[in-house]
């Protein structure tokens, strides 16, 4: 008999971002990786300035400096603020909620079933809001320093 | 049923057969419809009337075996729990659960799948052996004792979990949500001893340090299940244990055996009386 072998079907990363209708957190999973590859970008190129380019002399520096002042280098720096507070917040409630506080416990499933997350959305979706209200704040800060 | 209640649905089924197909593709049928009807009735009314090759798996038709799982209209449902007018939609896709092996058609590979539940020793392990070997009487515990892990005992074993979950999707070695739930629910249990044995198991980087509180697992569970709870309280007790300050759980004793019995209790009066 010929032997079949099975067909691999792994979502793969493509799979953080979508494989169906869920809801909020697995969107928050999604997002936390990408705030913390973009802040550890934002962290080799702050270093790689700071260091390699300061140590050639004042006038590579200044050069550099000169090349930063760009509207879209602000907007990126923004973005890296957002995605820290992002990052900061969301991992409070990861560290509190991996640790098993803010929980709950296990209750009997009796329908319609409601998990823990999803008991304790509410307050998940204030943190969103505490994050937004934040990001508003340095977005102002950000316009009236000027661009 | 009258005539009118019955209505057209097109199923949209992915089809793959390893023997002739390079790559999956859709097949769609139509199949009459009427209130309460199952998306698992309507594979079977494809496979009775319409094309007896599609392939599937199911049992008991009443979500307790976990035989049916599948991708309906991008979620995964157990097919026989899940009826077609729920989607208020004329078309369903059906596709097998992905980061599951497919064999053909929508039966997907759950070897696999059942070996890392097995890995994570899901039974009561005791010290004393002997008492294993040969029991006298069984180990006690309180109802509030088992309302402490009783959720997780309703598993299915339907692998939807990980069809779910975005750390399956990536890492085909993470012992994904099913079995790390499983491992709490025998550590939680005052029955069992093995926890140090199931610990070495799962703190590992594919165990359960690599579950990012997606929630998923949770969502999808159609058992209603918390896997994504029991892998933080697990989490938890992993933490305790290495800064030392983890309680200790008191092992159940053998129930002592029965000295008195109560006197029978006689039947009512209402019951079978002799004229
Ligand atoms: S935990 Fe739920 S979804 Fe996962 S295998 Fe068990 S019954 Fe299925
Ligand atoms: S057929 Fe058993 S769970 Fe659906």
């Amino acid at each position: 008999m010929k032997q079949m072998q099975p067909r691999q079907n792994y979502l793969g990363p493509g799979g953080w971002v979508w494989a169906g209708k869920y809801k909020l957190e697995r969107y928050l999973y999604l997002l936390h990786r990408i705030t913390g590859l973009g802040i550890l970008l934002f962290l080799i190129l702050h270093l790689c300035m700071t260091t390699i380019f300061r140590i050639q002399g004042q006038d590579v520096w200044e050069a550099t400096m000169a090349l930063l002042h760009n509207p879209w280098f602000k907007i990126g720096e923004y973005l890296v603020c957002a995605a820290f507070i992002y990052h900061a917040l969301n991992g409070l409630r990861l560290i509190l909620q991996e640790l098993g506080f803010a929980l709950g416990r296990p209750t009997p499933p009796v329908y319609p079933y409601k998990d823990a997350l999803r008991k304790k959305r509410p307050w998940t979706i204030a943190m969103i809001a505490v994050i937004a209200i934040l990001a508003l704040v340095f977005f102002y800060d950000f316009i009236v320093g000027g661009w | 049923m009258t005539e009118d209640s019955i209505k057209q649905i097109t199923l949209k089924v992915q089809r793959y057969n390893p023997e002739q197909d390079s790559t999956p593709h859709f097949q769609e049928f139509l199949v009459p419809v009427s209130r309460g009807t199952t998306v698992l009735e309507g594979l079977l009314y494809i496979k009775e009337n319409l094309d007896s090759t599609l392939t599937f798996r199911t049992s008991c038709r009443m979500a307790i075996c976990g035989s049916c799982g599948m991708l309906i209209n991008n979620y995964p449902h157990l097919a026989c729990h899940t009826q077609i007018e729920e989607f208020h939609s004329d078309t369903l896709t059906i596709k097998p659960l992905p980061n599951l092996p497919i064999l053909k058609d929508l039966v997907t590979d759950l070897i696999p799948f059942f070996n890392t539940h097995k890995s994570i020793k899901p039974y009561t392990i005791r010290h004393e052996t002997e008492e294993m070997e040969n029991p006298t009487a069984e180990f006690t515990q309180t109802p509030q004792e088992l309302e402490t892990f009783l959720q997780f005992t309703y598993c299915v074993k339907c692998g939807i979990c990980i069809s779910a979950c975005p750390t399956s999707a990536s890492d085909k070695l993470f012992l994904g949500p099913q079995a790390l739930a499983q491992c709490y629910r025998y550590c939680a249990d005052n029955r069992d001893e093995g926890w140090q044995e199931r610990f070495l198991l799962v703190d590992t980087d594919h165990g359960v340090w690599h579950c990012h509180l997606a929630g998923a697992c949770s969502e999808a569970c159609p058992k209603g299940l918390d896997p994504a709870l029991a892998i933080q309280l697990l989490k938890r007790r992993l933490t305790s244990q290495a800064i030392g300050l983890r309680k200790k759980q008191q092992s159940s004793p053998v129930a002592s055996p029965i000295t008195e019995t109560k006197a029978k209790v006689p039947f009512p009066e209402f019951t079978a009386k002799e004229s």
